[in-house]
């Protein structure tokens, strides 16, 4: 059985929070296992900061839609916004930022990718005729009962 | 807004007194650190131990506070609780910052 949690705001930063803090008490709701909130929260927080940041660089008035679908095994959250498409079209590659240099040059972003990457199972992106739709899975514990 | 600082032996304690660091209030704390740490001890201990949750910016935020201080102070890392460990160590940051896993553990490794 899938339990289903949806939700859309404005594309603020401001909003952004109370989002991710709507859909995390969503997500307690449907009984998501607690020992996977803190990855999905992560996570969550990255994929929407990047829509905000980005594909509504230029706007205040964007929308961002969310949708989970809790089955026993895997969580799907599809996060769709109207912005422009992904550079290339395409997810990137989501590499891990380079720490290795002297302090003046570590880095203070582009970790965002690498981190939502490194925290799901799969990762899938569609540009749609108005918008985007990103999903993100994640594997769920095997529960008794 | 939500940073308050003290001394203890010799070093500067900076607690931050929020919830969250994140992109809503990342730009914020860089500035509070700065005004914070603008002159005092070279070293400065960031207690996060009430910090339940970090995300990029509220790292590349910490990250920035450091290189303020420049090459002759150092920032260490105090407290810090289970999801914002995570964060620092997905993304390696955990190689460039000593994280202690208490207040008083980063306050008593300056006496050593």
């Amino acid at each position: 059985m899938t339990e289903t949690f949806a939700c859309s705001f404005k594309a603020t930063e401001q909003s952004a929070r109370s989002c991710i803090t709507t859909v995390m008490e969503g997500l307690r709701a449907i009984e998501l296992p607690v020992d996977r909130a803190g990855d999905v929260q992560i996570a969550l927080a990255e994929a929407v900061n990047n829509i905000v940041e980005h594909a509504y660089a230029d706007r205040s008035d964007g929308e961002i839609s969310i949708r989970c679908d809790l089955s026993p095994n895997i969580l799907e959250i599809s996060i769709s916004d109207s912005g422009p498409p992904l550079p290339d079209g395409e997810l990137p590659a989501g590499l891990p930022a380079d720490v290795s240099g002297p302090l003046e040059t570590l880095p203070e972003g582009g970790f965002g990718w690498y981190i939502i990457r490194e925290l799901t199972c799969r990762l899938q992106y569609e540009r749609q005729a108005d918008g985007n739709l990103l999903s993100l899975f994640f594997d769920m514990p095997a529960q008794n009962g | 807004m939500s940073l308050t600082s003290t001394e203890a032996d010799g070093a500067q304690i900076v607690t931050v007194n929020a919830e969250r660091i994140d992109a809503a209030m990342a730009i914020q704390f860089k500035e509070d650190m700065r005004s914070e740490t603008e002159s005092g001890p070279d070293r400065v201990i960031l207690d996060l131990s009430l910090v339940q949750f970090i995300d990029s910016s509220g790292l590349g935020a910490i990250v920035a506070a450091m290189k303020q201080l420049g090459r002759d102070r150092r920032l260490d890392l105090a407290g810090p609780t289970p999801m914002v460990e995570k964060v620092f160590r997905l993304t390696r940051m955990d190689t460039i910052f000593t994280l202690y896993d208490s207040l008083n553990d980063a306050v008593s490794a300056n006496k050593s």
